[in-house]
């Protein structure tokens, strides 16, 4: 169900900069706390990890818990001395994983 | 009755989150927190300073709490910030979340968003390479909890 993450990363940056990069996708975050009409309780479906690589070498990463909104928000800096291929990923409880790529090149 | 709208949303809200949340609900103890907390940095005593918390004094919406975490650090290969971890004290299971820096990040900030049961303290504990330990907490008070009934 997961729908495509939205990601902000600079097209172009000068060696060395740090940039700020934003990430958000669309996820119902079901904490597990709520209930149901019927008193049950909703099992928990949260996205628990998100990555970002940079040329295979991770940058950032975030363990997460049912505490974290409806379709988790990240923003986060990277140092980039090169051009290269940030490389995004989201793991579902599911065990279903959503995947984007985004480039920079260096001016 | 001398009830002026202000006053009477105050105490309709507050009653709407009560019912909301029936008390029933197990909150997190002080407990959960220190043991959290020393489960993170390994028994290691955190100190004050180089981590800052940033969020809002008054979140009107505790679905969606905008939270900021930021270390003073170098970020080379032998002096960088790990991790940071965000705990919420009162709600149902205090962790929030886990940041994972490394020296490519080039500067130990993140944020993201959060949700809130109810007024509390939010803490931050930052882990450097050097093994040192770094605390910071925040009162943020919620006018609707964001845990659902």
């Amino acid at each position: 169900m997961a729908a495509k993450p939205r990601i902000k990363v600079p097209k172009k940056a000068s060696a060395g900069d740090i940039i700020t990069i934003k990430t958000l996708i669309s996820h119902k975050m079901e904490s597990g706390q709520r209930k149901d009409k019927e008193g049950k309780v909703i099992p928990r479906k949260i996205i628990n990890k998100f990555t970002c690589e940079f040329n295979g070498n991770s940058v950032f990463s975030c363990d997460i818990d049912p505490a974290i909104s409806a379709n988790p928000y990240f923003e986060f800096k990277a140092k980039v001395n090169e051009a290269g291929t940030f490389k995004f990923t989201w793991v579902d409880d599911d065990g279903s994983v959503i995947e984007a790529e985004k480039e920079i090149t260096i001016s | 009755m001398n009830l002026t709208r202000r006053k009477f949303l105050t105490v309709s809200t507050s009653a709407a989150v009560a019912t909301f949340f029936g008390g029933s609900q197990a909150f997190a103890t002080v407990d959960e927190i220190n043991k959290a907390i020393s489960e993170f940095t390994g028994g290691g005593e955190p100190e004050s300073g180089v981590l800052t918390l940033k969020t809002p004094e008054i979140a009107e919406n505790g679905n969606s709490v905008p939270v900021s975490v930021a270390v003073e650090s170098p970020m080379t290969d032998d002096d960088y910030v790990e991790s940071v971890i965000i705990l919420a004290e009162d709600n149902p299971n205090p962790e929030v979340a886990t940041f994972h820096f490394s020296p490519a990040s080039g500067e130990g900030k993140a944020s993201t968003r959060m949700r809130l049961a109810k007024t509390q303290n939010v803490v931050a504990v930052a882990k450097m390479s050097n093994g040192k330990f770094y605390k910071a907490s925040n009162n943020v008070k919620v006018t609707i909890g964001g845990c659902g009934g």
